[in-house]
């Protein structure tokens, strides 16, 4: 239905939140319980979309007794770090966690394990989100399921006042106005077919890049997962009783562990891997409909039984969405440098807690849950300041897939994706990286990125696509730029031509810009230096 | 991917239409929405937990759209399965379909002692 773009419906609010996911889902509370009027709109529906939906978060869930317990953890996972993570931002998730999932009572189902103790650590995905949205519902959150958002407005001085989308059914735009705005679009995984990561394209990476928000740990940025090849079905836990064959039926050495991922991905580039789950005890076959609805869903289609047959399997890549890389969290109120924007989960790099080690679900849904209260309640505060001087003018700052620099023309939007997607998913250039492969994949993502930034000019129905295939090569791009920055070895970012840790290396990787991407060697955390 | 609505279990609710998180589906004038756009689909079964008639069939394949029929998908018992499993509506409170996620923590726990990492 075509309607001009006068037409936008114009939007108001104290508060808005992009991305109804785990993470926007808890700023919209946040938001609402600090007294904010707040707009939630979300690309697809507050619920179903993002990557949580169709998965089941465990959270870092450490109580406060024994005291020392905390303290234990954050030290072991700091080890993990690399020297990139922040002991502080630690403690503050975990309590901040603790403190605020049983809030969700009301809403969720708290299971009780057999000696009637309630379990919060772990929810089911559709669960979860479903109880977030009647929560969000009830503080009075206006929720606005396909609401795509395309691009952030700013006043004169740079402040964020506000973001500008489409209407995906309703037809028209949306243009909303708001005294803050915190973003929550999630991470990026390339369109890899991971499980509920379709609409995770790194829209709310450039949004805020084009703001003036810096990234900072894009490196990290190689997770992978493993999946029944041909299904989108990521949920790995049952893989710990995997044996694994090649195409000839010889057994591969592949075991559960942190070299897992590598062993499976080396097998992989040499041809298909078949798998069987023989060895998970009879009682867990049992109970996992019970655990994860949807594990058996492609094998049950298919008619195979994974617990007695070989069936192939593949890994999809995860990007950043359990990579760590994201916007830079410039403050403890989650503020991303630029007045009035916030971030929130996985749009925001997780090195505070994860460091140079994907934080996995665990730390991630704490992350999220946690980012998500500090962004909601600092918006609301800095929003409720400001609202009513910002009720007109604003300029829009999306560029990239939207106003090129040069006359427009249409540009082929499967052959801009495929490039991002080419560059950052095989396995030989996320998981054995080398100096040269990385530059031959900046190489052919600047020349994409030239023509989307100079030529891509979207037809009025094809403004989202462009966006999220400009955003693709974006994030490409910022992955690319840091892993060719970090000459070294360090956590999940393991470079073949440099297998050691530098210890000048010992410090994160900012990155500004979207254009020309400079990197920006971050002071070492003073906590990680002291621990040298 | 999607494959097919039963047009005999469909109530027109439009329930899928509104929860698909890439607009797969458009609502008609009367009758089952259309899958106006397949090849949005993600295979994320979410249409299924929501459709309380039952009426989805989403495939396994994420990459192509298999050729399931109707009789033989009410036959095999696989409509329904997921928010069967899920214990959701009239499954809420059956024992046989409680929520038993929070084992995960112990599951991992076996896992690893099993492999002995």
């Amino acid at each position: 239905m075509a309607v001009a773009v006068s037409a936008a419906t114009v939007l108001a609010a104290d508060v808005l939140v992009i991305g109804g996911g785990l993470a926007g889902g808890w700023a919209a509370v946040a938001a609402a319980r600090a007294g904010a009027s707040v707009i939630l709109v979300e690309k697809g529906y507050f619920g179903t979309s993002g990557v949580t939906a169709t998965a089941g978060p465990g959270h870092w869930w450490v109580p406060p007794d024994p005291p020392e317990a905390r303290a234990l953890a954050i030290a072991q996972r700091n080890e993990r770090g690399f020297g990139l993570a922040d002991p502080d931002w630690m403690a503050r998730v975990i309590d901040m966690t603790w403190r605020t999932l049983p809030t969700l009572a009301p809403y969720y189902t708290f299971s009780s394990n057999e000696r009637g103790e309630p379990q919060y650590r772990g929810l089911r995905g559709p669960e979860y989100l479903r109880a977030l949205r009647r929560m969000a519902g009830d503080l009075g959150v206006r929720i606005l399921d396909h609401h795509p958002a395309l691009e952030l407005i700013a006043d004169p001085d740079g402040v964020i006042v506000g973001a500008a989308g489409v209407r995906r059914q309703a037809g028209g735009d949306w243009m909303a106005r708001a005294g803050a705005v915190v973003l929550a679009t999630g991470g990026c995984a390339f369109r890899s077919r991971l499980l509920g990561a379709w609409n995770n394209t790194g829209d709310g990476l450039l949004m805020a890049a084009e703001g003036g928000a810096e990234l900072s740990g894009m490196e990290f940025s190689s997770y992978y997962t493993v999946a029944p090849a041909g299904s989108t079905m990521t949920r790995s836990m049952s893989y710990m009783f995997g044996l694994y064959f090649d195409a000839d039926g010889r057994p591969l050495d592949i075991r559960p562990g942190p070299d897992m991922t590598r062993a499976l991905a080396a097998a992989l580039m040499q041809g298909p891997v078949f798998c069987t789950l023989e060895r998970t005890p009879e009682d867990i076959r049992a109970v996992m409909p019970r655990v994860q609805p949807n594990f058996m869903l492609p094998f049950d289609r298919w008619g195979i039984d994974p617990y007695t047959e070989r069936f192939e399997v593949t890994l999809r890549g995860e990007g950043t969405v359990r990579g760590v890389g994201g916007l830079r969290i410039a403050g403890r109120d989650c503020g991303v440098g630029v007045p009035g924007l916030f971030a929130a989960g996985d749009v925001a790099s997780r090195e505070p807690v994860a460091g140079a080690t994907s934080g996995g679900g665990a730390q991630n849904s704490a992350w999220a849950l946690s980012t998500g209260q500090w962004a909601g309640e600092a918006a609301a505060r800095f929003g409720r300041r400001t609202t009513p001087r910002l009720m007109s003018g604003g300029k829009p700052l999306g560029r990239y897939g939207l106003r090129p620099r040069a006359r427009g023309r249409r540009v082929d939007l499967a052959g801009v994706e495929a490039a991002a997607r080419e560059e950052m998913l095989p396995y030989d250039k996320g998981l054995f990286r080398s100096g040269a492969g990385i530059s031959r994949s900046i190489r052919r993502l600047d020349q994409v990125w030239c023509e989307v930034a100079d030529r891509l000019e979207p037809r009025q129905a094809d403004r989202l696509r462009a966006r999220e295939a400009a955003a693709m090569v974006a994030t490409a791009r910022w992955c690319a730029a840091a892993a060719q920055a970090r000459n070294e070895t360090r956590g999940m970012h393991q470079r073949l031509d440099a297998p050691d840790l530098d210890p000048r290396l010992n410090r994160r990787l900012r990155l500004r810009g979207v254009d020309r991407i400079l990197v920006i060697p971050a002071r070492p955390h003073p906590a990680q230096e002291a621990a040298q | 991917m999607i494959e097919l609505i039963v047009s005999a279990r469909c109530t027109g609710c439009n329930a899928c239409v509104t929860v698909c998180p890439t607009n797969v589906f458009e609502p008609r004038s009367a009758g089952p929405p259309l899958v106006a756009r397949p090849d949005a689909c993600q295979t994320c079964f979410m249409c299924e937990l929501y459709c309380k008639a039952d009426a989805l069939y989403v495939g396994p394949d994420c990459e192509r759209r298999g050729g399931a029929d109707e009789a033989s998908l009410l036959a095999a018992g696989l409509l329904g399965q997921y928010r069967r499993d899920s214990g959701w509506d009239e499954w809420e409170g059956d024992p046989r379909f409680a929520n038993e996620h929070w084992r995960m923590e112990d599951i991992f726990a076996r896992a690893r002692a099993a492999a002995g990492v």
